[in-house]
């Protein structure tokens, strides 16, 4: 919450500078994603590639390599380069799409993480939207009657499921409805996309990967849905004081209408930052979970990746995560434009 | 001279007035009670278990429980593969999850202290350039960073422990750098600039005193999302093979073939722990939160 309000003003003042047109406006956030981008790269580069002792040892590992040959692949991995040679090489390879190679899989970065990414777009989206829809229905309801029975039901279940590690979560659904425990039978598969013993094709296929998929999402749901709830029932409860609504009363509308056509769309304005905020939060979130259900894709991948550790696909995964992070916050913002007229308007 | 050493003395009374206002405030508020009581209850758990636990329940070569069995006479949470009792197994991961807890949030405290006050004083380019490396941090997606970051250094709780530090000092950051520039605004600082008071002097004996109340706040609130950190690193593999923290043990009941065989009785201590110590503290933070400011208070 803090970190929001002190957001609030400075988000404001950069709105302002750039108030002309769209594309001003645009070109200026495009501009500080991809400056945001190249910090990322920075940081990447000085993890993955100053920080660790000797990659050719490690690379080399429990093999025995004479000195020549460890010269040999000093040479090739151009790591007797001086450091910004090596930065630059890494960040125009990355730029290009190469994301280096797999030292597990013996496969390029770039191809396993485009195998990965449909399923983890598929979890997150089903899981993004029926989080949205049932912590923005709730923080609106609990907000407006702030107090009631039903406020204190919603805020305390949110609350404590937000303290719940994800990945417990996933485990107890996993013995519960998987694996079966006393009087409940096994209902759903237990993990991975799809049962290689059925056509991967087709209409069972697709009921197939939806039964695979109800309990992984579920679990994300329950723990993300919280924190919607709490940004909604805040700036509901903003609102509550604002005279516009005495007016809209007082021109005899119900209760209802009052919220749903008034309240709702003026404190829809700040969650809408935060639920594409969080959607990047969201992609860490796949971590846990897809390790827990073994869910074929990003996450799952970098958990296979730090097993071993396999430095470059790790690199690769952190970058990739680095920047769909980076493209949903210019989408908030981009998002948050057309829908407040008092910054387009001017 | 005599006004010097009048100062603190006036000051004290007041100040140990509104301690007492702030425990009778925080007397009235029951959720933040039962999270004290909670944090109390672990904490002295924590620090007695090596009178009662030895190295004989824990290494997993002496111990003769059945292994894998739910709840029977003796091991009343049932016992892990290797026939060590769960209960046991509970009340020791609560030292090192507590500890690598409380050891970040310190670190993440004293970092995001540090770069808040100086970018709040410092209000050139100094400022502006600590926000702008506070803002790339904000848009780092967290966990990617700390699994990176730690498995680089190698497994341990000394990495998990950095890991969480570098990506949560953010959030400390902004909020003592807003704080130090109110309490700049306010005119006893020009009085201390006037009577030759340098930076450092400024920024350690005025302006973190003001500061303080807003840190120790914010910090009750990062130790829970620094333990659900640790508990989450662990889980992922990153820990110290041989200790037993909460987040190990859900590791190896996810390895070993607790969750195929359905050994609920393995599953459920460990991540109720995590939860009731979260809960604990996110509680006592929301209570003081409430008692310091008052606008909330109707929330």
């Amino acid at each position: 919450m803090s970190s929001l309000a002190a957001a609030g003003p400075a988000k404001a003042k950069g709105q302002g500078a750039a108030r002309s047109g769209f594309l001003p406006y645009l070109a200026g956030k495009l501009g500080a994603a991809l400056v945001s981008f190249l910090v990322t790269l920075v940081i990447g580069f000085v993890i993955f590639s100053l920080m660790p002792a000797d990659p050719v040892r490690t690379l080399t590992r429990g093999r025995p390599t004479s000195e020549a040959q460890l010269t040999q692949i000093r040479l090739q991995l151009g790591l007797d380069d001086p450091i910004w040679r090596r930065f630059l090489t890494f960040v125009g390879d990355t730029l290009r799409g190469e994301l280096g190679y797999s030292w597990q899989f013996q496969q390029s970065v770039s191809s396993l993480v485009a195998d990965r990414l449909w399923p983890t777009l598929l979890l997150m989206g089903s899981a993004a939207a029926l989080s949205i829809a049932l912590g923005l229905w709730l923080g609106i309801r609990s907000g407006w009657r702030h107090g009631s029975l039903f406020d204190r039901i919603a805020s305390g279940a949110s609350i404590t499921l937000w303290s719940v590690p994800t990945f417990w979560l996933g485990m107890i659904l996993l013995v519960a409805f998987s694996v079966g425990v006393g009087p409940i039978p096994s209902l759903l598969p237990a993990g991975g996309m799809s049962d290689p013993s059925l056509p991967q094709e087709g209409w069972a296929h697709i009921v197939d990967v939806a039964k695979h998929l109800v309990l992984p999402c579920l679990t994300m749901v329950l723990v993300v849905f919280a924190q919607y709830v709490t940004v909604m029932r805040s700036s509901i409860i903003d609102e509550m004081g604002s005279p516009y609504l005495l007016t809209a009363r007082a021109k005899g509308l119900t209760d209802d209408a009052v919220r749903r056509r008034h309240a709702v769309p003026n404190a829809l304005l700040p969650s809408v930052t935060m639920i594409f905020m969080h959607l990047g939060i969201l992609v860490s979130g796949a971590i846990t979970v897809e390790a827990v259900y073994s869910w074929p894709g990003l996450g799952y991948l970098t958990y296979e990746a730090l097993r071993i550790p396999d430095l470059p696909l790790l690199q690769g995964t952190f970058i990739v995560f680095s920047a769909s992070v980076i493209i949903m916050n210019l989408l908030a913002d981009v998002v948050y434009r057309f829908l407040d007229p008092r910054v387009r308007a001017q | 001279m005599s006004a010097a050493t009048h100062t603190p003395a006036a000051l004290d009374v007041p100040r140990h007035h509104a301690f007492g206002r702030f425990c009778r405030a925080y007397a009235k508020r029951p959720a933040g009670l039962a999270g004290l009581g909670l944090l109390v209850a672990f904490g002295v758990l924590a620090l007695a278990a090596p009178l009662f636990i030895g190295d004989d329940q824990l290494n997993v070569i002496k111990v003769d429980g059945p292994q894998l069995s739910p709840p029977v006479d003796g091991y009343p949470l049932g016992t892990d593969q290797a026939g060590r009792s769960v209960l046991l197994l509970v009340i020791w991961g609560a030292r090192e999850s507590l500890s690598i807890g409380l050891i970040a949030t310190a670190l993440t405290v004293v970092l995001g202290s540090a770069v808040g006050l100086l970018a709040g004083h410092y209000q050139g380019w100094v400022g502006k350039v600590l926000m702008h490396v506070t803002d790339w941090f904000i848009a780092l997606p967290s966990l990617p960073l700390a699994i990176s970051l730690s498995a680089v250094l190698g497994q341990g709780a000394a990495s998990i422990t950095i890991a969480i530090a570098v990506t949560s000092w953010t959030a400390t950051a902004r909020l003592v750098r807003a704080q130090t520039l109110a309490v700049e605004a306010r005119p006893f600082i020009e009085r201390a600039k006037v009577l030759g008071a340098g930076n450092t002097q400024i920024m350690i004996r005025h302006v973190l005193p003001n500061v303080m109340p807003l840190i120790l706040v914010s910090s009750t609130l990062t130790v829970a999302s620094a333990i659900l950190s640790e508990a989450t690193l662990t889980f992922l593999g990153l820990g110290d093979p041989t200790g037993v923290t909460w987040g190990s043990m859900l590791q190896a009941a996810l390895m070993g073939g607790a969750v195929t065989a359905g050994a609920w009785w393995y599953l459920m201590p460990p991540g109720i722990a995590i939860l009731v110590v979260v809960l604990g503290f996110t509680l006592v933070g929301r209570a003081v939160e409430h008692v310091l400011n008052p606008r909330m208070v109707t929330r």
